[in-house]
């Protein structure tokens, strides 16, 4: 019985070290509605979502030493498509722009991640992700959330960014346009982000693709450490950006997806000439 | 669905005769109490004959057999309100497809050959399937995936087609097709019911889908306001609650029995073995893995239907029963 309450009182101790009145604090301003046991239509839950961003929180602060720029851009409320370059083989740039935005002292917002189709499937992983807001990037989700006024985050290169190799490092790659026509029909403000420093988390030599195919996973890279380096990391939120209204052609779109194309990549350069140290 | 937008009508005055198949089922014998006293009812169940109370005329039949045109001849029948449905541990997929999918083919045959105006299909979430990439919350318009996920659940899948050409070829059935998630309450023998009705109850590890919850007596609510009500259309019926499967199976005072969830054919393996048929079958196994989420505003706002229950009153029927038991 002992043990049992000391274990108790050792999680407790441990969750209030991650779950700090700051972040309490941030979650409780965040609007976001909820049914009697606290979970929405796609698996969000507000207590692990406290938790993970307590913990992220940590690895955001001390180890990629990220700094925000540009976070007042960033409507308070309402629909919101955030859209950044993709890069360091893992999605921590993804969970980095979550936490910047979750934390912005402008006003917090929860963002939901599309998350990659297998995620699902893998035992926990798949409830985890949906409980921090995470949800698979499908059309007709991403298009009943911007309904709801939720901030959703898409990256249009998908695989395609992620998982590039270190020398085609900060060179955009090509970008899908269905976010596009889904901000045009939906009526939705884009946020361009920069995100400078997830390239040199994971520079990647080259990829092993028969064994990604054995794995079925989108990409294996060849890395000289396993593990995510402690590069300092930029985020640069840009002004929002309206298009349309839709619906648009494929042409129309793709002119238009040049146009936040453009926006990112100044706003990466921005980022590259204000870095002093990557480490 | 245009007939779906149409300006909310009176409620009508007149006196029907109603048609309620499955009546022995406990949300059939719900509708019927409602109805009672307002309209004439019909009861027609092809597993008992249903005891019913004075000038309820009620038939053992079977709807795909020659019996049942016999019940139209006798009776002026309006409105037929159609819950009647073989469950898949009840019988084999033969009988079942030839009572759930004949059936219904029947049944609205003889509701046009007997100028029956009005049509309620009670069907349920399951036809949409339970697939990792299901999106949420599911409209009415989403396909029907259940076919793809499993054979068992082709009835169901074929049942909602059948209605679907016979909505347009027969406008002046003014079907209407229901589609509730999971319905729970005293007296409901789904597999859901049966399997938070029991002390341990298997889990899938590493998996607890979000899970709608209905209870039985809002559903009964849902299907007097869409009969009287008289919107023809398809319809998700759902509150907007939601809770894991994990979550749910502990509110019900059940204990959880944990079994591996991964290679997919484990779970399903492992039902079957262990005659799992009723409460946590095969081909349900994907409905404990991934999320079907309905989205029912359609049904809320076109008739303005609001659940009285929240989950911990259908959750807390499971508790009683279970303090009951242990108490002897």
């Amino acid at each position: 019985m002992k043990l049992g309450k000391l274990d108790i009182d050792l999680y407790e101790r441990a969750l209030g070290h991650l779950v700090t009145p700051e972040i309490d604090a941030l979650v409780e301003r965040i609007p976001k509605p909820t049914g009697s046991f606290g979970y929405d239509p796609w698996g969000y839950n507000e207590d692990t979502f406290k938790i993970a961003l307590g913990v992220v929180k940590l690895i955001y602060d001390r180890y990629f030493h990220v700094t925000a720029y540009g976070l007042e851009n960033v409507p308070q409320s309402g629909r919101l498509m955030v859209i950044p370059n993709h890069s360091g083989q893992l999605p921590i740039d993804g969970f980095l722009v979550g936490v910047g935005l979750a934390t912005n002292p402008h006003g917090p917002r929860l963002a939901r991640a599309m998350i990659e189709r297998f995620f699902p499937t893998i035992p926990w992983i798949g409830n985890f992700l949906n409980a921090i807001g995470g949800v698979i990037g499908d059309p007709v989700n991403c298009g009943k959330m911007l309904e709801m006024d939720e901030a959703i985050i898409v990256f249009p290169e998908g695989v395609r960014g992620s998982g590039k190799p270190f020398r085609d490092r900060y060179k955009l790659q090509r970008f899908g346009n269905g976010f596009m026509h889904l901000a045009v029909n939906h009526n939705t403000p884009i946020i361009p982000v920069g995100v400078v420093g997830c390239e040199e988390t994971m520079p990647a030599l080259g990829n092993i693709k028969p064994l990604a195919k054995l794995l079925g996973i989108p990409y294996f890279p060849v890395l000289p450490v396993y593990f995510p380096l402690p590069a300092r990391v930029s985020l640069h939120f840009g002004k929002p950006l309206q298009f349309g209204p839709g619906p648009f052609t494929e042409v129309q779109a793709t002119e238009c997806v040049e146009t936040v194309k453009d926006e990112i990549r100044r706003l990466i350069d921005v980022g590259l000439k204000q870095r002093k140290s990557i480490f | 669905m245009a007939s779906n937008k149409k300006k909310e009508q009176v409620v009508p005055a007149e006196r029907k005769t109603v048609l309620i198949t499955g009546a022995a089922g406990s949300l059939a014998q719900r509708v019927i109490a409602k109805l009672q006293g307002r309209h004439d009812v019909i009861a027609v169940d092809f597993r008992q004959k249903v005891d019913t109370d004075a000038g309820i005329p009620s038939y053992l039949v079977e709807l795909h057999k020659r019996g049942f045109e016999d019940v139209f001849a006798a009776h002026k029948i309006d409105a037929v309100i159609h819950i009647g449905r073989i469950f898949a541990h009840e019988k084999t997929r033969m009988q079942r497809y030839n009572s759930n999918v004949l059936g219904t083919k029947r049944l609205l045959d003889l509701s046009h050959k007997y100028g029956v105006k009005q049509v309620l299909i009670h069907s349920t979430y399951f036809v949409y399937g339970a697939s990792a990439y299901n999106p949420a919350p599911i409209d009415e318009d989403a396909p029907l995936k259940a076919a793809e996920v499993t054979q068992d659940l082709i009835d169901s899948v074929e049942l909602e087609s059948l209605a679907n050409i016979y909505m347009w070829k027969y406008p002046d059935l003014n079907m209407t097709i229901l589609r509730p998630c999971n319905v729970l309450g005293p007296g409901v023998r789904n597999s859901m019911s049966l399997l938070l009705s029991r002390s341990i109850v298997p889990v899938l590890i590493g998996f607890s889908p979000l899970m709608q919850f209905v209870h039985v007596d809002d559903m009964t609510e849902a299907v007097i306001l869409a009969f009287e009500k008289n919107h023809p259309g398809i319809y998700n019926v759902a509150p907007e609650d939601y809770v894991p499967y994990q979550e749910a199976v502990g509110q019900c005072g059940c204990h959880r029995l944990p079994i591996p969830s991964i290679p997919p054919m484990l779970p399903r393996a492992i039902s079957g073995a262990l005659n799992w048929n009723a409460f946590f079958p095969p081909y349900l196994i994907n409905y404990f893995k991934y999320p079907v989420i309905l989205d029912g505003r359609l049904f809320r706002q076109t008739f303005g239907w609001k659940p009285k229950r929240n989950l911990n009153d259908i959750f807390s029927y499971f508790r009683k029963k279970k303090l009951a038991a242990s108490m002897g």
